[in-house]
């Protein structure tokens, strides 16, 4: 694997008494895509900034290339951000923004000229050199944006939620674009986003946070597939997530049933959170369900069905491409490698439960978290 | 109705821009083409115009220093202003609107106190016994009084453009490799420029007209084109000389406002000039 480029130690912020980074620990390596994921205040954007060095962290260290860098001014870093919204510079027309970094470091004209007309060739943006920035679209600010950071050619880049601002559309076009333009160039991309479809699809690995912590670090698959609490399995998709036992290796008891599982490691008899997606779930006949229960809402989400089935009480959301109507008696069965064990966390109990689950309110929740800080 | 009902509301605002200012302006018009003694059409006051020429081009002078000045002295103000607290944002400008609820002649008026030879400011030069100085009917004294008296303007503007300038966009620059001067000199300075454009604008547009300060802390060198409109209209009894007078300061303005407005149109063309 790639070397390590910059590592977080111990990293503590504070803003006026309120810890909003709790003893990061946390490193980069060279040539990666990392995703910083979590909710709004979750304390990816701070991070961030310290790594851009606009802020100056309370406590810990920020070592790049073997050198802490806490106090070094970010115009002496050897990183470039893009930024939320973008702060182009209105006052200049695009080819001035993107040359603004290679004018401060006053670089022989010709080169400049190059640098900048190949760099706007890879964003697709030639023919745009003269145009003010108030007259491009935010697709074109953005990327913009992204060769203005680019052109300087940095070890790393920051991005912090560049893709917020863009509709639907064109932010699938521009995580291909930017999942090209990394692997074109071989930059570390550091990734902020609170989208957790953006970042599973564009990272190599993802750090999932929450109030000022870090959830989880691993791959995409990892992280989907073997979340470690209870926030980042509601974080990540949809789950259903269950009390259980564990009653021993492989054995693991919830609805008063035993259930076959992967997971093994755990204390006799501990108390776990069972997870278990909904895409994973088999519908049967009931007669030859391990559970069975009601169907009590049905939504059409075009690919499938989101369905909430009720089992003794506890609601269950289902995904199906099969037409189960309100009121319905199912069947499920479970397959060992469909149930997820975790240990008990301060989440427990929080998430999981499809009790008040609404489609809408999944549409709401989604776009709540576009500005941070 | 919509329409209408715009049309209603702005009926008095053009009524009384009808009466008090195209009607006079035109009064102003007639007066300058017209003969003193036979009333009729003539040009002669235009021709007398030439004259004053010298007049005009001090008064433009002084504006302009006095412009410049305020500039010099205003920016840091309005800087340091646009990035306190929000709370001390408000005092601040509080504190700078405060002269000018004062009376703008006693204002000035103060200042001959200040400066006269028996002035405040000699009486305690002479305890130290330096002085008495010649401080009152100086071109300093003018100038110091248009600064004085015209800073307000000067800061005003510039605030209010510079606390708009996002934040971001001083990072920006930063992460791409600017150092604190060259912050200033390449983002915030440029994002300025309406501003300081509408600050030149509105110290330069009253004191190129002003006949109070160059009368009370001017000499007899420091004779402005103000001073001469007025002696026409009061000592002079030459209305009509006055009038042209009036209309040739009239276009300078205008020119100038004018050659500053293109100069705007370059930068932020929302910043606009306010006059």
């Amino acid at each position: 694997m790639s070397k390590e480029l910059i590592r977080l130690q111990d990293l503590t912020m504070e803003f006026e008494g309120e810890r909003v980074l709790d003893a990061i620990n946390l490193y980069f390596n060279d040539h990666e895509f990392l995703t910083l994921l979590g909710p709004s205040g979750c304390g990816k954007t701070t991070t961030l900034r310290i790594i851009g060095g606009f802020l100056t962290p309370t406590s810990g260290t920020v070592t790049f290339d073997g050198q802490i860098i806490n106090d070094v001014p970010p115009y002496k870093r050897q990183i470039n951000t893009v930024f939320q919204r973008y702060a182009l510079f209105p006052h200049l027309d695009v080819y001035d923004n993107v040359a603004f970094g290679l004018k401060l470091q006053k670089l022989p004209k010709d080169e400049i000229d190059r640098r900048v007309t190949e760099m706007l060739e890879t964003v697709s943006l030639r023919g745009y050199e003269n145009r003010r920035i108030d007259n491009l679209s935010g697709g074109q600010q953005q990327r913009v944006a992204i060769a203005r950071a680019l052109v300087n050619r940095p070890k790393v880049l920051l991005l912090d939620e560049p893709l917020a601002a863009l509709d639907l559309r064109l932010r699938k076009d521009m995580q291909n674009e930017l999942k090209r333009i990394q692997q074109a160039t071989g930059i570390t991309f550091i990734y902020v986003t609170h989208d957790q479809e953006e970042a599973l699809s564009m990272s190599d690995t993802v750090v999932v946070m929450d109030k000022g912590r870090i959830q989880q670090i691993g791959r995409p698959e990892d992280i989907y597939n073997e979340p470690k609490n209870a926030f980042v399995a509601d974080f990540i998709g949809e789950s259903n997530i269950l009390d259980g036992v564990m009653l021993s290796d492989y054995k693991v008891r919830f609805f008063g049933r035993v259930f076959d599982c992967v997971d093994a490691g755990f204390a006799p008899n501990e108390p776990v959170d069972v997870v278990i997606r909904p895409e994973d779930i088999d519908i049967v006949e009931s007669a030859q369900g391990h559970l069975t229960g009601t169907v009590t809402s049905i939504t059409f989400k075009g690919l499938n069905y989101d369905i909430i089935v009720d089992f003794r009480g506890f609601k269950w959301l289902i995904q199906t491409t099969d037409f189960h109507g309100v009121g319905s008696t199912i069947g499920i069965r479970l397959n060992p490698e469909d149930i997820h064990i975790m240990h008990k966390s301060e989440y427990s109990g929080m998430f999981g439960d499809y009790s008040s689950y609404s489609a809408e309110y999944d549409e709401l929740t989604e776009d709540a978290g576009d500005e941070e800080e | 109705m919509r329409k209408n009902n715009s049309v209603l509301l702005s009926t008095p605002y053009i009524v009384w821009m009808v009466v008090f200012t195209l009607i006079p302006l035109g009064v102003v018009g007639y007066y300058a083409l017209t003969d003193p003694a036979t009333g009729e059409f003539s040009l002669r006051n235009l021709r007398e115009l030439g004259m004053y020429l010298p007049v005009l081009w001090q008064s433009v002078a002084y504006s302009l220093v006095s412009a410049f000045i305020c500039l010099l002295l205003g920016y840091p103000v309005a800087y340091y202003i646009a990035h306190t607290s929000e709370v001390a944002q408000k005092f601040l400008y509080m504190l700078v609107m405060l002269p000018m609820c004062m009376s703008f002649l006693l204002r000035t008026l103060a200042w001959v106190g200040l400066l006269q030879d028996t002035g405040l400011i000699n009486q305690l030069l002479g305890l130290v016994g330096i002085g008495p100085l010649r401080l009152i009917r100086t071109p300093g004294a003018v100038v110091l009084g248009m600064v004085y008296n015209y800073l307000p303007y000067m800061i005003l503007p510039l605030y209010s453009t510079i606390v708009k300038i996002d934040g971001r966009l001083i990072e920006a620059a930063e992460d791409l490799g600017c150092n604190g001067l060259q912050v200033f000199s390449r983002v915030v300075l440029p994002l300025s420029a309406p501003g300081i454009l509408s600050g030149i604008t509105m110290v330069f547009v009253p004191a190129v007209s002003t006949f109070y300060i160059s009368q009370k802390l001017g000499g007899t060198d420091t004779i402005l084109i103000g001073d001469v409109i007025e002696r026409q209209f009061k000592q002079g009894n030459n209305p009509n000389l006055g009038a042209a007078l009036s209309l040739v300061l009239m276009l300078l303005v205008f020119v100038c406002t004018g050659i500053m407005n293109r100069f705007g149109e370059g930068g932020d063309s929302k910043g606009g000039v306010i006059v």
